[in-house]
């Protein structure tokens, strides 16, 4: 069973209806139990990240994942809850993040150039990192491949664990890994077959159960 | 780069697609669900769903389309049309909008924008205007082009976006259902204007208009139209060869 992990920010319900779509049962819950007995934990998220990392300490479970990554269980954090993985944001101040990622949540802006638009926002394609392997969750995709990201704010200082990146105006970072932990700035849930491919392969990484 | 979009949009009324030539003289066209889709498949970057229904059934209907699309769809869905209020914006986001689109419900409440971007962030708010040429201005228009507000088009979408709006779309009342191309010299002001992305609405006839589109309009981030993909008079997969062809990146 897929865990989504519920800590009251953004909306699930496409998320759990791709992973339907792909075959993979999936279930919406805050539930540290659940969390524990699931093969895989997505952590989902849209909003502000001292909101979020707020609730997710007030509800307990951001030991729960820290210790479910400890355990070598596959995580997978999708745009803001990618995010949430890093070290630490300067969204609105500085907030501390789970630490699981290497690296910053800095405003893209700093980057951008002034004639982008920002958010980050429509369909914009991966580009690999020519000096490493593939991760796993990429393995059936083709360089260019587009997915869809909505952002104003990205990963910095993660290099050694990008795992993808996009073009805008910058390199921005699309994707990060670190072991058993896996992060998307973009949404897999809104990029169509492109999306529902990288899902199935995270759903289809070896979890302990 | 990130690719230029493109849009087609779906007039809700009673559970049905409907598309108005110049908004009025509505016509049926198809199932919401089947031509949802069939457009995800055939590579639309995005679906807007506008609910045209005034009656309670007639929402409630739309609520039960909405998620059987979000729940087959797995591409951005935007929805607008009776969102007047926060409550609207919680009732389609449960059902899988990604985005909702706010248009005479902000003109009565500005506020409305503020409280929503607040709450469920700036990219979920999608500031719809509907504008016309008056007297060498542009004015915002309410009921389908019917009603002139007497409000600056331009300072109207400047204050949405300082409100909170994280995406414009500008549909031009003088273009729309004429087929004629898009409104390029109101598309350009708004693009001058603001630093959010903005969709152009409003006179796509053919694959060339888009082209004009976003070569005139550099800054544009997405083309939105309804009938001319509706009858298959042009299918969203030849509109991006041609788009690739001119070097305007899309995806494909």
């Amino acid at each position: 069973m897929i865990a989504i992990v519920d800590y009251g920010v953004g909306n699930l319900f496409s998320l759990k209806s791709s992973l339907q779509a792909i075959g993979c049962e999936a279930q919406v819950t805050g539930d540290p139990q659940q969390l524990e007995q699931a093969s895989h934990i997505i952590l989902p998220g849209v909003g502000a990240f001292g909101d979020a990392i707020k609730k997710l300490r007030q509800s307990g479970l951001d030991k729960v994942m820290l210790q479910q990554a400890q355990q070598g269980k596959p995580i997978l954090g999708i745009c803001l809850g990618m995010q949430l993985l890093f070290e630490r944001s300067y969204e609105y101040g500085e907030h501390e993040g789970l630490g699981l990622i290497q690296g910053q949540i800095c405003p893209i802006r700093q980057v951008v150039d002034e004639q982008l638009v920002i958010p980050h926002m429509g369909w914009n394609g991966l580009i690999f990192p020519k000096d490493r392997p593939r991760s796993p969750i990429f393995a059936t995709l083709s360089e260019g491949d587009c997915v869809y990201f909505v952002h104003s704010y990205a990963g910095f200082c993660c290099d050694a664990q990008t795992t993808a990146r996009t073009e805008y105006g910058a390199l921005l970072t699309a994707a990060v890994q670190n072991k058993n932990v896996y992060g998307t700035q973009f949404h897999p849930e809104k990029s169509g077959v492109v999306g529902l491919k990288i899902l199935k392969g995270f759903c289809e990484l070896e979890g302990n159960r | 780069m990130v690719t230029k979009r493109i849009i087609p949009c779906l007039d809700i009324k009673d559970g049905r697609v409907v598309k108005g030539v110049n908004f009025l003289n509505l016509q049926d066209v198809s199932n919401p669900v089947k031509l949802a889709e069939y457009y995800s498949n055939a590579g639309a970057d995005e679906l807007v769903f506008y609910d045209i229904t005034a009656s309670f059934e007639g929402r409630k209907l739309f609520v039960d389309i909405l998620t059987e699309v979000a729940s087959k769809i797995f591409i951005p869905l935007t929805v607008g049309g009776g969102i007047n209020q926060l409550e609207d914006f919680e009732r389609v986001l449960a059902c899988g909008a990604d985005k909702v689109s706010v248009n005479s419900g902000a003109i009565k409440h500005p506020d409305l924008i503020e409280q929503a971007a607040k709450r469920y962030g700036n990219q979920c708010v999608v500031l719809s205007v509907d504008a016309k040429r008056v007297d060498g201005a542009f004015h915002v228009f309410l009921n389908g082009g019917r009603v002139d507000t007497g409000m600056d088009a331009l300072e109207w979408i400047r204050q949405g976006v300082e409100r909170g709006a994280g995406e414009v779309v500008v549909n031009s009342i003088d273009t729309d259902g004429v087929k004629q191309g898009f409104d390029i010299e109101l598309l350009q002001k708004v693009c001058e204007l603001v630093k959010v992305p903005v969709i152009a609405s409003g006179g796509a006839g053919n694959a060339d208009h888009f082209t004009q589109l976003f070569q005139q309009v550099p800054k544009i981030s997405a083309g939105l139209a309804a009938s001319i993909f509706h009858f298959g008079e042009l299918s969203i997969a030849d509109l991006k060869q041609q788009l690739a062809e001119n070097k305007i990146e899309v995806r494909i």
